[in-house]
This record gives C-alpha cells, structure tokens and sequence, in this order.
C-alpha cells in the first residue's frame, strides 16, 4: 500500500506530557550498557553541572518512537509497519534531558517520497519543557520496504 | 570525568576503537526500555518472513553504542549538540552464544569557532558498515 503523500505535514501531537523519571534514564542507560555514573548518580551529575541525573543522547528516541507510532498506526497514511525498517535518525540538543524533565512533544510528516521501490517517511519530534523552551529535535527516516 | 578541552584536539585527532558484543538478550533489553518491539528485533520466524537473514539490532542500540565512544571521549554526555547517522546495513544477530559485534570509530573533521568540534564516526558489523554519514556536533571545554 502506497503512503498517502497528502499527509506531508500533518502533526501528531503525544496526547501527554512526557515525564523523565531517574528510574527510565537507569533502565535506558543499562540497556544500552552504558555505565556512566551522569546517568544513575546524582552527585557524579552534580559534580558536572547538572541539576539531577542526565539522559543518554539518544534517550529522546522514546519520544520519536511514541510519535512515529503514532503515524505508522494512523489508517489513513497507509504504512504496512511490518515492512519498516529505521534509515537515518538525528538528534539537535538544546540541552540534555535530565530527570524531572516534562516534556511536550509533538511529531510532524517533514517529508514523503519513493525511491527504488521503497518508499521513505521522515517524521520530526520537537520536544520541549514545561518552561516552553526547546530541549530536543529528534529526526526519524523510516523506510517502507518494497515487496 | 571532566569534559575534554578544545585547545586539546586537532583536526584527524582519533577516538579510541571500541568493540561492542550484541546478543539476542540485549535487543529484548533494549525493545522494553526503548518501546520499539518492532519483532524483526526479536522474532527470527517473522524478520524472515518480511526478507530479513535473521533477526536484527535496533539500529538505535547501534547508535547508542556509538554514543557511548563518543561521550566517553568527550568526557560529558551533555556535550553532545547533534548526532546523525544514517542505517547503512542491518546488525544481524544469530540465536547463539556468541551474537554480534559492532566495532566504533571516530576521528575529529573539523574544529569549530564556536568551542564544537565535528567528529565522524564509524561502525562495523560482520564485514559490513553498518553507520554512513555518521556525524556528531560536540562542545568541549
């Protein structure tokens, strides 16, 4: 099934806030096996300047993540997820995301095109806290896998 | 740990190498703390039934293991400005003792009057690059 190109803009707003607990950054952080101490203790992340533990860089992922399934599962635009594969992923900081972060997120169809029997989707996830200042802009390029 | 100095690097300044061993167990971790359960990660029946050799890494496990050279050498998660990369080939990861590998590297392309250097990183996977156009914007001390 060919994806709806008339969807090019549309936006799926993450229907609540986003809350960074220390416990997720942990889990993350241990998932990716990553054992900086920024991540789990607070005195190492105080020590560097931050105001509790910090987020992975690529952390933010879990907001894109929720906004592209968003789109995937919207009927409308036609993505067969089964046939998806990730292409590119980018992440432009303002700062990093640190426990007690809320964020609003809201995730938007920046580009849609076929090439060479696969068809590509590339979403944009702005995040940005409770102060409305921008924290992460998380860009995903999904590709949908020709038969 | 503290963040890497600007005046400390050159252009072609090299990261350390480093190989990261990936087993089925660590893409399930991976699937529950990212929620991405896409089951070409974890399923072999299914990523074969859509053309896949086997089961695959999330490409974001292997940007994260990239990450981890990166924020290691920079000395602060926090420095990192932008990160990029493009999934050139998959990470395949067989039902065995062994898994995978994924082998990263960097070095340094330019040095930024702004504090930030532009680092390029690399990584491999069976034979094959599996990062293209890999770059990260870093702001050192």
């Amino acid at each position: 099934m060919a994806i709806n190109a008339d969807y090019l803009g549309r936006e799926y707003p993450a229907p609540e806030p986003y809350e960074v607990t220390r416990g997720k950054i942990r889990e993350f952080a241990e998932a990716i096996n990553d054992p900086n101490p920024v991540y789990v203790d607070r005195e190492a992340a105080k020590a560097a300047g931050y105001p509790d533990v910090i987020a992975p860089p690529t952390f933010p992922v879990i907001l894109g993540m929720a906004g592209s399934a968003q789109a995937v599962a919207d009927p409308e635009l036609g993505v067969d997820f089964s046939r998806v594969v990730h292409g590119d992923q980018g992440f432009r900081y303002s700062r990093p995301l640190h426990a007690g972060d809320v964020l609003t997120a809201i995730t938007r169809i920046t580009d849609v095109k076929a090439l060479g029997g696969n068809e590509m989707i590339t979403l944009e996830t702005v995040a940005e806290d409770a102060g409305g200042e921008h924290v992460v802009t998380a860009g995903m390029m999904l590709v949908v896998r020709g038969q | 740990m503290s963040r890497l100095r600007h005046a400390d690097v050159e252009v072609g300044t090299e990261l350390p190498e480093r190989t990261f061993p990936v087993e089925r167990a660590d893409l399930v971790r991976y699937a529950g703390a990212s929620g991405d359960f896409n089951p070409i990660h974890w399923n072999e029946r299914f990523a074969k039934s859509v053309g896949l050799p086997d089961v695959i890494a999330h490409g974001m496990f292997t940007m994260a293991e990239a990450g981890r050279v990166l924020t290691d050498w920079a000395g602060d998660p926090g420095a990192v400005v932008d990160y990029s990369v493009r999934f050139s080939a998959p990470v395949v990861v067989p039902d065995d003792d062994s898994g995978a590998e994924i082998t990263v590297g960097g070095k340094v392309r330019a040095k930024n009057d702004d504090g930030t250097v532009t680092v390029l990183l690399t990584a491999r996977s069976g034979g094959a690059k599996v990062l293209a156009k890999s770059t990260a914007l870093v702001r050192l001390a």
